[in-house]
């Protein structure tokens, strides 16, 4: 197909294919990357500016004292995520990290269903004593550590 | 004792280093590359390599017998462990690992020092210079910041003890396996430094190049395949691919390595790519330091960062702007200066291998962005999180695709060709193809890209043993049979990502002991469940008899280890494999009413991804041996008096045995 070209404009077909490619998967990868990364929130977020059902989220905060139960399946757990300001139903069905405990950090994956409840996939509850999720450091100085101590208290 | 030997034995490697850095320069500068003191070079270079084996010994020494006195011992292992576990210790941490860092880009270089005659002796001058610049980096960043023989004033009476999830065989060997790519990798940016330096780019070069980019790229290859298993077994959460900024810094190196590997083959074979080739040079070894700082620096949470210390990650983020933008910048001046390759037609060997090579780095720049994008928009205070919504439906765009051209590209001749004249095979790949895709589409209820995924595994199976048509197999050259098996290793791991994804089913249950379990044709159930204790573990261990389909049961026993050194809870999980797949059960917690947590998956032929990874790491190696051995046949051939400067241009009958991969006569190229 390309016999009948120049060698001058041959490489230029093929630089050209590099890059349309290359320009292309950029392209690509940033529209991509505006729809599919999730976002972390804080339940005061969720109750200030709430994400559309289904799209997927981080939330992070505070696993309220009291709030944990297991549904009869015994699989399925749900608990309140709050940050001092707003709080969060979440809803999670999986084996849970062990030290995933009441009154202590978490960051869920998963997204909000219609009736406001967060649907969690994943929990990465921190699981040394030394983790602290990175998206919570931030809060570890004020509210999250304070928090934390009212809760040991 | 040992420790301080181990000290001052980096402190004289890196002395050599500098001396070797200065004494390379000289030759470089020289004409022939033979200036008096460029002697010294080589010496150098071998000397370093058992400094730094000496100095890596001391740290395997003080962590054997736990000499507390060594901080890095303290803060990182503990007597109680099994020694297998203190060894692998001494690079489950940052100064460890970037120890085991130098030591093997040392013995890379004296590796090349020792064996590497065939260049002309500048460019091998200029090679090892750019080898003891960028080995000075990292012995600055070793012996000024991470000094991992730095003793304690205080002897404290017990270790921290090692992260449990790192106490695993798996570890022992995946790291250093991870690091001799990411490092030989380091040879090829040399080489490629010094083509830029002496504007020597020929296929003599590139036949020099390539044993160093394909060693190098198996072992990334293994340790990729490695660590994905790892991950897998030791997480607990089923999955073997988590798009984790970590596993994605070891990704990017190979993505650029295997861009490389075929560029280089391109340079070698045809005199073609030669920019590109240099270019990718560059790119392969600026990703294994772009994994390393991301890793390294702290700035990403996971079980590899050890050091969250923005000391180093800024002295790595300096290594890697001075070295990355200094190759960058020789190459804006120099690129120019290199005379263009030989040219080639869209429908050739050449076009396919371009195509392969634009597929890959679109992959390469839609990891690195869906990786570096959490940094990018933390700069603007909005925190975000990508993983495999992103990145699996945006590189299979890419990596489909190339599939399609990976069954074509071999059967394509050097320089220009006829889709015509191997319309047959391909045909009857592609038909293949198309049959499962049909099959699955009307049987089956799966995405779209697992469809695509088996429809084109299928087809590639085929195709990748297609350029062994109507060759004799006793005498196809060994580089050609690695060529098959390694695409067809891709074809295997495909098929297997593919099944897991479409097929894998998913059991989530709490189960009373005696309680009947069942997963897809799995049945069995829970017999008891018993505390079981390691070394520095306590366990609930969950014991399952399991039968698949009407067979004999299986024992399976996952259990929920808790470590107390440091404490930590992990998952180990029970595999019970066949050939057709593996079931997968992990083992949770007691809720209130006493009921267990199980989580159960059948996963159908996971295990060909892994296979498939150890096929393409496989088929590297009867390349790198093909290579090799005709290399010493060649050397052989011609005599002990052969003078790499004046190393004639092999025959064409022995340059390279890809050219006649369809056994037809090649044209002679003007």
């Amino acid at each position: 197909m390309t016999s009948g070209l120049k060698p001058k404009h041959q490489r230029l077909v093929l630089l050209l294919i590099a890059l349309v490619a290359l320009i292309g998967a950029t392209l690509l990868a940033i529209y991509a990357l505006r729809g599919q990364a999730s976002y972390f929130y804080v339940p005061a977020d969720i109750a200030a500016n709430p994400p559309e059902p289904g799209q997927a989220i981080r939330l992070g905060g505070m696993v309220e004292t009291g709030s944990l139960a297991t549904q009869a399946d015994g699989v399925t757990i749900a608990f309140v995520v709050h940050d001092g300001e707003a709080r969060v139903p979440v809803v999670f069905s999986g084996i849970r990290p062990a030290l995933f405990v009441e009154g202590s950090g978490v960051v869920a994956d998963g997204r909000m269903n219609a009736d406001g409840t967060f649907v969690a996939d994943q929990l990465l509850a921190k699981h040394d004593e030394n983790y602290m999720p990175r998206e919570l450091e931030g809060m570890e100085t004020s509210e999250m550590r304070e928090e934390l101590q009212s809760t040991v208290e | 004792m040992i420790a301080e030997i181990g000290l001052v034995a980096l402190w004289l490697a890196a002395a050599l280093a500098a001396l070797q850095l200065l004494a390379g320069f000289a030759g470089a500068r020289s004409e022939d590359g033979k200036a008096e003191i460029a002697a010294l070079v080589r010496p150098a270079a071998a000397l370093q390599a058992v400094l730094c084996a000496v100095a890596f010994l001391a740290l395997l020494y003080v962590f054997a017998i736990t000499d507390l006195s060594v901080r890095l011992v303290a803060v990182n292992s503990h007597s109680m462990k099994p020694l297998i576990f203190k060894l692998s210790g001494a690079w489950g941490n940052h100064e460890g690992s970037m120890l085991l860092w130098v030591t093997v880009m040392a013995m890379a270089g004296g590796l090349i020092a020792a064996v590497e005659r065939r260049l002309p002796e500048r460019t091998m001058m200029a090679t090892l210079c750019a080898q003891a610049f960028v080995g000075l980096g990292f012995y600055a960043f070793l012996l000024l910041s991470s000094n991992p023989f730095e003793r304690l004033a205080e002897v404290p009476p017990e270790g921290n003890g090692l992260n449990p999830l790192l106490q695993d065989v798996g570890l022992a060997f995946h790291p250093p396996t991870l690091y001799i790519g990411y490092v030989g990798l380091s040879v090829a940016f040399s080489f490629a430094v010094a083509a830029l330096v002496t504007r020597n780019v020929t296929p003599d070069f590139a036949r020099v190049m390539r044993p160093w980019v394909l060693g190098a790229w198996i072992f990334l290859t293994i340790g990729i395949t490695a660590g994905s298993y790892w991950a897998y077994y030791e997480l607990g959460w089923g999955g073997w691919w988590f798009w984790d900024p970590v596993e994605n810094a070891s990704l990017m190196p190979w993505l650029a390595a295997t861009a490389l590997l075929h560029s280089v083959s391109v340079l070698a074979a045809r005199d073609a790519l030669r920019t590109w080739t240099i270019m990718l040079g560059v790119i392969a070894f600026s990703m294994s330091m772009l994994g390393t700082f991301l890793v390294r620096s702290g700035i990403l949470t996971s079980v590899h960062a050890f050091a969250v210390d923005p000391e180093r990650g800024s002295f790595i983020l300096a290594l890697l702007a001075l070295y990355i933008g200094g190759a960058l910048v020789l190459f804006a001046l120099r690129a120019n200066t290199i005379a263009e390759g030989e040219r080639f037609s869209l429908v050739s060997r050449e076009g396919a291998l371009v195509v392969n090579n634009v597929g890959l780095s679109a992959i390469l720049g839609v990891v690195l962005l869906g990786t570096l994008y959490p940094l990018l928009t933390e700069a603007f205070d909005v925190r975000v999180s990508v993983g495999p919504p992103y990145f699996n439906p945006v590189s299979a765009i890419f990596f489909l695709p190339m599939v399609v051209v990976l069954m074509i590209g071999p059967l394509l001749r050097w320089r220009r060709d006829d889709f015509a004249r191997i319309i047959k095979p391909v045909a009857l790949a592609l038909a293949i193809a198309i049959t499962v895709l049909v099959r699955v589409a009307i049987w089956n209820d799966i995405g779209i890209l697992p469809m695509l995924g088996l429809a084109l595994a299928a087809g590639l199976a085929i195709a990748s043993w297609a350029p062994m048509l109507k060759r004799s197999l006793r005498r196809t050259p060994l580089a050609v049979w690695g060529m098959c098996v390694a695409h067809f290793g891709v074809a295997v791991a495909l098929f297997g990502m593919a099944a897991d994804s479409a097929f894998q089913q998913e059991r989530l249950i709490a189960a009373e002991v005696g309680d009947f379990v069942e997963v897809g044709p799995w049945t069995g159930r829970l017999d008891s469940v018993n505390a079981v204790a390691g070394p520095n573990w306590t366990a609930m261990q969950a014991n399952m008899m399991l039968a698949y389909e009407n067979g004999p049961e299986q024992r399976a026993r996952p259990q929920s280890r808790n470590f107390w050194t440091p404490q930590m809870e992990t998952s180990e999980v029970a595999l019970l494999t066949r050939w057709n797949g593996q079931l997968y059960v992990a083992v949770g917690n007691q809720g209130e009413d006493g009921r267990w947590q199980l989580r159960l998956w059948w996963k159908p032929f996971v295990t060909f991804i892994w296979y498939g990874g150890l096929l393409i790491a496989f088929g590297g190696g009867l390349s790198l041996v093909g290579r090799v051995a005709a290399d010493l046949r060649r050397r052989r051939g011609e005599g002990d008096d052969e003078i790499a400067a004046n190393a004639p241009e092999e025959p064409d009958s022995e340059a390279d045995p890809e050219p006649r991969a369809d056994g037809a006569p090649e044209a002679v190229p003007a």
